[in-house]
């Protein structure tokens, strides 16, 4: 079992990276730690994939006219869905960086139950 | 009839390219070119389930034109063109019913933004049903994401604001364990397309290989897509989202989003793990028993509410768990009565949130039943859908929930296991608490008290009496006729495995 840890340290790494993105996102009350926390889960997601595609001793999978053969090259699909992920993850970033100024500007405060009360309040 | 095989892939590339023109044109060219989209793509639908139904068979569209494991697939059958209709008749009707309360509700400069949403939303729902391709999947998930929390913070006061904060959030954590488990999928099987996962998966498991991940990788998906779509207890985001949204969004939302995020879990059972494999791995148990927690907890919720629209989205939570406690089952019945019951409580859900709405403009905009009082006298088409849909989420023979209550009994009654004690239980319970609060609901609408908020010279509004009347008929299509659909569903699932 530990064994099997330690060779897979950089899947180990990423699962470990995850569950920080995920708790911080679902438990932490600052918004922007929140946002933090969804990118280092996003971003834990990443270097999972890229890790996989990853196989020792060859090269970027750019095939350059000397060596065709697949065998000289990584995988690219994982690098694909990296790329993919990015995006994606840049603009959920973005939207919920949008609320939180919006929210900011109407209640001064980065705390999402302070920010609960004074909605419950208003009313 | 070739062409018919374009054309989900039409639908789809036009709704996107619709959604990012309209943030450019004036309201009313956005909402023309928006009603004008959905029905082109209810017509493109239509042609796609005849002509699947004529062929008997699924057919695969290659994207590019690049074969099997390298390229991206779009895939259509019986059940990819009946939701895919139904995604989109719902979606025409409830921007119709709400129409003419978007004006009011969201500020005159981001009038077109909406219309810019509602497009990227059919294109994520349209995606959703009909790709073949897992990651594409969740891509598209994420752009329902984005697009339905517009759809709520688009109202900008400080509840729809937070509400959307809340669903972003609890959105968000679904998504990222969809696409860990994807990437662990991925690494397992070395496929994306979902046709290549299912042999891969079959093989492995006949083989008894990486059963731990396997089962990890199930847990994974179905949680965050259980997060997604509202499944107790992860409903907390629900409530806020469709009680405070505009009626538009909340009858898109709760109707099309949530079963959009099922039907994907539905196609995952199906067409990535294999029946078999998902039904050994005791996932459904998991189902089973939250489904029906959902279905006391959401009704036991919405008959403490006041508010007559946090009520409604409270029902939702309880009907969400007879979806899930279908699939729970774990059997072709159990599923087909799932299938059936999106539909049903996509239509009368949609349709009580545009009437709720509708009763609430002639009681001054309050939601809660004491100002709602007689509101169906004032705004009698209104009255009318809504205790239409009330008898409806109640099971009364003639509507449209009835048959799925049935279907739902009759899938109980087939497990003969302890499931089915349970489930017969819960369901009378819970088929008790709804009658009590929609009974409840209905009555105080019908009580001819309150005067203060009578108007001689109120009118519906055509839009939103074309809507209601639409809604009720479709219900009633369900209740009435409803072996056609249950046929078509079946057949789908026979196709898609």
């Amino acid at each position: 079992m530990l064994k099997n840890l330690f060779a897979n340290y950089y899947e180990a790494v990423s699962i470990i990276l995850f569950g920080i993105g995920f708790t911080t996102l679902l438990l932490n009350r600052n918004m922007i730690k929140k946002i933090m926390g969804l990118n280092i889960m996003d971003t834990a997601i990443y270097l999972f994939l890229a890790a996989k595609g990853y196989i020792f001793g060859r090269k970027v999978p750019i095939v350059s006219g000397d060596v065709p053969e697949p065998e000289n090259y990584i995988n690219p699909i994982p690098s694909g869905l990296v790329l993919t992920g990015i995006v994606v993850s840049v603009s959920v970033t973005a939207i919920m960086l949008s609320l939180t100024i919006r929210l900011y500007r109407r209640y001064r405060t980065l705390d999402i139950d302070e920010i609960t009360r004074l909605i419950k309040e208003e009313k | 009839m070739e062409f018919i095989r374009n054309l989900p892939f039409i639908c789809i590339v036009s709704a996107l390219s619709t959604g990012v023109i309209s943030s450019v044109l004036k309201p009313r060219v956005a909402k023309l070119l928006s009603f004008l989209l959905i029905s082109g793509s209810c017509i493109a639908s239509v042609l796609v389930l005849v002509y699947t139904m004529q062929t008997g068979e699924a057919f695969v569209y290659s994207m590019g034109h690049f074969p099997a494991p390298w390229g991206n697939e779009i895939r259509a059958g019986v059940m990819e063109g009946v939701m895919a209709l139904f995604f989109s008749a719902i979606m025409l009707l409830s921007l119709l019913g709400g129409e003419k309360y978007l004006k009011v509700d969201i500020e005159a400069s981001k009038q077109n933004l909406y219309f810019v949403l509602v497009d990227l939303l059919l294109s994520s729902l349209l995606a959703l049903v009909y790709t073949n391709d897992l990651f594409t999947a969740y891509v598209f998930v994420e752009i329902n994401t984005i697009a339905a929390g517009g759809l709520i913070m688009v109202r900008s006061n400080g509840h729809s604001m937070l509400a959307a904060t809340k669903y972003m959030i609890m959105s968000l954590l679904g998504s990222g364990l969809l696409l860990i488990g994807i990437s662990l999928q991925y690494d397992l099987t070395g496929h994306l397309l979902m046709s290549n996962i299912q042999e891969a998966v079959g093989e492995l498991a006949a083989q008894g290989e990486y059963a731990m991940p396997l089962t990890v990788i199930i847990g994974l998906i179905s949680v965050g897509i259980a997060i997604k779509s509202a499944l107790f207890p992860f409903h907390a985001w629900l409530p806020d989202a469709y009680g405070y949204s505009t009626a538009s969004s909340a009858a898109i939302l709760s109707s099309l989003v949530s079963k959009a995020y099922l039907f994907l879990l539905i196609k995952i059972i199906y067409r990535v793990i294999g029946t078999e494999v998902f039904w050994d791995s005791k996932i459904t148990n998991v189902f089973f028993v939250l489904g029906v927690a959902g279905m006391l907890f959401g009704s036991v919720s919405a008959n403490k509410e006041t508010d007559m629209r946090r009520m409604i989205a409270f029902s939702s939570v309880a009907q969400i768990g007879y979806i899930y406690m279908g699939l729970g089952f774990g059997t072709q019945l159990g599923v087909t009565a799932a299938v059936f019951h999106i539909f049903s409580h996509a239509a009368t859900k949609s349709m009580l949130f545009v009437a709720c709405r509708g009763l609430s403009e002639v009681s001054g905009n309050w939601k809660e039943f004491s100002e709602l009082k007689g509101s169906g006298y004032r705004n009698k088409i209104a009255g009318a859908a809504f205790t239409v849909g009330a008898l409806s989420m109640v099971g009364v023979p003639l509507f449209a929930g009835f048959i799925s209550k049935l279907f739902l009994t009759s899938a109980a009654l087939e497990t003969m296991s302890v499931k089915m004690a349970i489930a017969l239980i819960i369901l009378a319970i819970s088929t008790v608490l709804n009658a009590l609060y929609f009974i409840r609901a209905v009555i105080s609408i019908y009580t001819p008290r309150n005067e203060k908020y009578y108007d001689s010279t109120f009118r519906p509004g055509i839009t939103f009496c074309a809507g209601i009347v639409c809604f009720i008929f479709i219900n009633f299509a369900l209740g009435l006729a409803s072996n056609p659909l249950i046929k078509a569903i079946e057949q789908g699932l026979r196709m898609f495995s």
